[in-house]
């Protein structure tokens, strides 16, 4: 693939490319909630706060924090989540992620995964407890496997996603 | 890799007015989506028309994806069959030697059942179906258990409609779109099934806890009647759940709970059955106090209660004061604190 544009649509197609490939793929991985599993108990992570924590990580400067409000409604419609759940949990990882960036001013691949984790684990518990003020009584035991494996997935999305922006801009 | 100075613009004005109001912008949707929290906690109906909406939307994308899927965990679950035939050829000739037990005493307390409503003239409501349709999609990235279905109002599905499979009771209709519908599974921490246990009739109150199993919880007081390997099925309290159904097969005894697992998988099951609410009644008390949707239970007050909040509601049918007292008495201190 040549470096360079070639043509007017392909500058424009580069620039397509560039602006959607990160809120695409979030929302592609919320679209991921529609296959058709029923498991018995929650294993398998949630998928789109991996990617939207990996963007966040990996490019600060793509997203305000309030990007966080479209993308979490449209997981929420997706994934039946209660209204409002996502909207409020990933603006405020994206806060978070801003205060720490400021407070930090550097981090690397071990710090990430470690923002990642307890962003990660902080969710769960907070989606656990929505779920609670729901009605729906479960123990977070019940969570821990699908919390301990999004900890565990969180490299491979984070990679994924690196190659994903290698292919937004090509250089 | 250090981030990029974009949190700080610059010396320009514009730009840090620009990043500060990104900041308010963000704060407020987060208090607006604590408010929208708050407020599905309080009606869970709140939102039903924008949720159906979404369930329209997304449900046709799963029921073209779910031949696929179908294949592929048919395809894990003849590994794992594969992997444990001996275990499960001795389990299942356990099983079989039981299950014959059971059916026998089934039959028996048809029978009886038939004899006795018969005596007291509780009359069969209509249970033909609603419609059949095909679970096609679940809220497996969450805790909850939710399951779609491919049936929505426009088959005549509605809110509180019991879901069975042929094995047996897979959940409650909890949202309805035009062509698509959400199931609480049993296995959600917020199902509430009255179940009796097939053996003796003891009554018992199903909760799901979220990991697949249910947990049964005697509303007797004394020691634990529930065995391993005990059958329970609905019992009809409540209104929402036709009698009869199988529910789950009690697989642990912990304390004073027995520990189920469903005898109907929803992943599993082609075809989910449709039914109509056993009482109608129910419906009523549901609209009034959406509260208590979780809990089926509450509308088996005495019928003397329900009258005059539900003026459509027939004579009162069980006419012996003395009629499953043990069942209608010690719900509620169950429902005040589901765990």
């Amino acid at each position: 693939m040549s470096r360079i544009a070639g043509s007017t649509g392909e500058v424009a197609r580069r620039d397509m490319r560039r602006r959607f490939v990160p809120v695409g793929s979030t929302m592609a991985a919320s679209l991921l909630a529609l296959l058709p599993f029923v498991p018995a108990a929650p294993l398998v992570p949630e998928v789109a706060l991996l990617v939207v924590i990996a963007w966040r990580l990996l490019r600060p400067e793509i997203w305000p924090a309030h990007m966080a409000l479209g993308l979490g409604l449209f997981n929420d419609l997706v994934a039946g989540h209660p209204l409002g759940q996502s909207v409020a949990l990933w603006t405020m990882i994206f806060l978070t992620c801003d205060y720490v960036d400021s407070w930090l001013g550097f981090r690397d691949y071990w710090m990430d995964w470690l923002i990642a984790a307890a962003a990660i684990l902080l969710h769960a518990f907070a989606a656990w407890y929505i779920a609670v003020l729901m009605g729906s009584g479960i123990e977070f035991a019940v969570l821990a496997p699908q919390t301990i494996a999004g900890i565990l997935a969180y490299p491979f999305v984070a990679r994924l996603v690196l190659g994903l922006d290698r292919w937004r801009l090509p250089r | 890799m250090a981030p990029p100075s974009s949190r700080r613009p610059g010396f320009s004005r514009r730009a840090q007015y620009g990043l500060f109001i990104g900041y308010v912008v963000a704060v407020a949707g987060i208090l607006f989506a604590i408010l929208l929290l708050v407020i599905a906690a309080i009606d869970p109906r709140g939102f039903a028309a924008v949720r159906g909406a979404a369930l329209d939307a997304t449900a046709p994308i799963s029921r073209g994806a779910s031949a696929v899927g179908g294949f592929f965990s048919d395809l894990w679950s003849g590994i794992g069959h594969y992997w444990r035939a001996g275990s499960k050829n001795a389990e299942m000739s356990r099983e079989l030697a039981g299950a014959r037990r059971q059916l026998v005493r089934a039959q028996a307390l048809e029978f009886e059942n038939r004899r006795l409503r018969q005596l007291i003239g509780v009359a069969a409501e209509t249970q033909d179906e609603v419609t059949v349709a095909r679970i096609v999609g679940s809220t497996w990235t969450s805790g909850r258990r939710f399951a779609t279905l491919s049936a929505g109002t426009q088959s005549g599905v509605a809110v509180g409609q019991p879901v069975r499979a042929p094995e047996g009771l897979i959940g409650r209709i909890v949202e309805t779109g035009r062509w698509a519908s959400r199931v609480l599974l049993v296995t959600d921490g917020a199902s509430n099934v009255p179940v009796r246990l097939v053996r003796d009739g003891t009554p018992g109150l199903a909760v799901g806890r979220g990991d697949g199993t249910l947990a049964i919880r005697t509303l007797e007081i004394g020691p634990n009647r529930f065995r391993r390997g005990d059958l329970v099925v609905t019992s009809g309290i409540g209104g929402i759940f036709p009698p009869g159904i199988p529910v789950a097969q009690v697989i642990r005894i912990d304390d004073d709970l027995a520990i189920a697992r469903p005898v109907a998988d929803p992943g599993r099951s082609d075809f989910a059955i449709v039914q109509r609410i056993y009482q109608p009644a129910a419906t009523g008390e549901l609209e009034q106090s959406p509260e208590e949707q979780t809990a089926p239970v509450t509308v088996a007050e005495p019928p003397p209660a329900s009258g005059p909040t539900a003026p459509q509601t027939p004579a009162p049918r069980q006419q012996s004061p003395s009629y499953q007292p043990a069942l209608q008495r010690p719900q509620a201190p169950v429902r005040e604190q589901p765990r």
